[in-house]
């Protein structure tokens, strides 16, 4: 049991001042660019809630967000099954499974615009392995570039590839950390693989998958830099995701008020969704 | 007759990750493929393997400042950043896992909520902030801005390795007539070890990956090597071969991090934690 021990603020202190700092002073940047309008020269002037009226009626807001949820959506239906499928393939002992950790995770460490470069020069029609392997082999007219299509495709084959391996990783650990006791039993009851996976594995696995969940609901929803330098939003806007369309809106065009209020939008729908899997993760561990 | 059935499908499960791998292998071997073409080759046509091997690319990043500026560049915010971000997380992860105090739960999930913040959202302000405070293009810029997200992750980490340490150890310490910061160092810490190693890992994995802050925290004397890369790519025409040597660079690092670590990885997964 814990003991009460109002001294341990002390300790908290620096963690508090490090990340208020980085947190607190740009939000409060924010927030009060969200409310105000400017014509240059620093001057502002109160526009209360205008801004965010005009980016939640605003067409392409809403498009952006339909793509950004569509992304965050698809990539969650493929790479969670495909991440416990492979963790349950994956050897438990021996000399393979440092060399499958390791493998597998490599892409995590490669900075995000390597990856977004790496399958940019992978998927070139002309010269890439892939683009050249669709082209020329299989006879489909495959254009990331030109084809809105193709570039989905490309988009949602390079972030599987990217972090299908924290899915893995997460449920594999949480596979071993099973005792055998548990198969054993199963075993002596007769159970089949399915039974053993169903009412034995995946109780067992909610905790990771809840977490697994979640970071990929987060980060997918957050991806900027792949996008950008992979299709940099295109062809047209159809591959502009919601990170990608704020930074055009306030790097490019320096519409402050705008950016600020979608950053506001954005980051609140991060938020809640977050909070959701947070309050059912740790209800699931109270019990 | 059990073995007979026993060994096919003990193949077809021990494909499934070697076809899992092979096709994360894939486009990294096409980067180091395009690594050692010459620029001619590249754009001349599509080749499997490099006809004329050259190291050109590499040598160019090695000798060029601005290119291997960069790298160091990296190295030293990251560096930086897990530092920093370890020191100030462990005796608040040691806080969080021994004492209750007002607002803890509050203030855990507010940390948490750092993690959730896009960058996206947080580039422009940060440009503000960095430039105001004197710290613009510098790698301390970058290694505070980093630690938004690394500092609740380090906390979060840490937390639950030291939750797993019994509390008679401290008390037994304290009995002996331990101070808190000598505790902390020569007993408490060892037996966390696994638990900095992991926290660590993560922390420098974050910071390494990251481009959109470090880039906008950033113009030429602190320029990550990320940057270099889509500054060149954008200025200079379509010098493929450099791109992918630079590209193949950045695997590096991260590769030879995991590697120590490895045995830990799955450990630090299995808390739950990342």
């Amino acid at each position: 049991m814990k003991t009460e021990n109002q001294r341990a603020w002390f300790l908290v202190a620096p963690v508090v001042l490090l990340v208020a700092f980085n947190a607190l002073v740009p939000l409060m940047t924010v927030v009060n660019y969200s409310v105000q309008e400017t014509f240059g020269n620093n001057q502002f002037f109160w526009s209360g809630l205008k801004w965010f009226e005009e980016i939640l009626t605003s067409e392409r807001f809403q498009a952006a967000l339909g793509r950004q949820l569509f992304f965050t959506f698809t990539i969650l239906i493929i790479q969670i099954p495909l991440g416990i499928i492979i963790a349950l393939a994956m050897p438990r002992r021996g000399i393979w499974v440092p060399v499958c950790l390791v493998l597998m995770s490599l892409p995590l460490l490669i900075p995000w615009n390597v990856v977004g470069a790496m399958w940019n020069i992978f998927a070139l029609p002309d010269i890439g392995l892939l683009g050249y392997f669709l082209n020329q082999v299989v006879g489909i007219d495959y254009n990331y570039t030109r084809d809105p299509v193709a570039a989905w495709i490309t988009l949602i084959a390079m972030d599987v590839w990217h972090w299908t391996s924290l899915v893995v990783l997460l449920t594999y650990a949480g596979l071993v950390s099973i005792p055998d006791a548990y198969y054993q039993a199963a075993k002596i009851d007769g159970a089949s693989p399915w039974a053993v996976f169903r009412y034995i594995q995946l109780p067992k696995l909610s905790r990771v998958l809840t977490i697994a969940v979640l970071l990929r609901f987060m980060d997918s929803f957050m991806i900027y830099t792949e996008v950008s330098v992979l299709t940099g939003g295109g062809p047209g806007n159809s591959t502009t995701l919601l990170s990608i369309d704020l930074v055009k809106i306030a790097l490019g065009q320096f519409d402050l008020g705008p950016a600020a209020a979608m950053s506001l939008i954005y980051f609140l729908i991060t938020l809640a969704v977050s909070w959701v899997f947070y309050t059912v993760m740790t209800r699931n561990e109270g019990k | 007759m059990d073995g007979l059935r026993f060994l096919p499908r003990r193949f077809w499960i021990a494909l499934i990750p070697i076809l899992y791998i092979a096709f994360l292998l894939l486009p990294i071997w096409w980067l180091i493929s395009m690594s050692f073409k010459t620029t001619n080759e590249i754009l001349g046509g599509f080749s499997l393997f490099p006809q004329t091997w050259t190291i050109e690319n590499y040598m160019v990043i090695f000798t060029d400042p601005t290119w291997y500026s960069g790298y160091i560049n990296s190295i030293t915010y990251v560096v930086l950043n897990t530092v920093l971000s370890l020191a100030v997380a462990l005796p608040a992860a040691y806080a969080f896992s021994r004492y209750r105090f007002t607002g803890d739960k509050h203030l855990f999930f507010w940390l948490l909520t750092n993690r959730m913040a896009p960058p996206a959202v947080f580039a422009l302000p940060f440009f503000q902030l960095y430039s105001a405070v004197g710290l613009f293009d510098t790698p301390l810029a970058v290694a505070l801005a980093h630690c938004l997200f690394n500092i609740p992750l380090a906390v979060w980490i840490l937390e639950g390795f030291m939750s797993s340490v019994p509390k008679e150890l401290d008390e037994t310490a304290y009995v002996d007539g331990y101070s808190f910061p000598r505790f902390f160092v020569t007993i408490f810490l060892p037996n966390i070890k696994a638990g900095v190693g992991v926290a660590a890992f993560f922390c420098f994995m974050f910071s390494w990956v990251e481009m959109l802050l470090a880039k906008t925290l950033t113009a030429v004397h602190a320029k990550p090597i990320v940057a270099t890369m889509t500054r060149t790519a954008s200025t200079s025409g379509y010098e493929l071969g450099l791109l992918a040597a630079a590209g193949v660079l950045t695997i590096i690092p991260g590769a030879i991090v995991i590697w120590f670590v490895r045995n830990y990885i799955a450990k630090g997964f299995a808390l739950g934690r990342v």
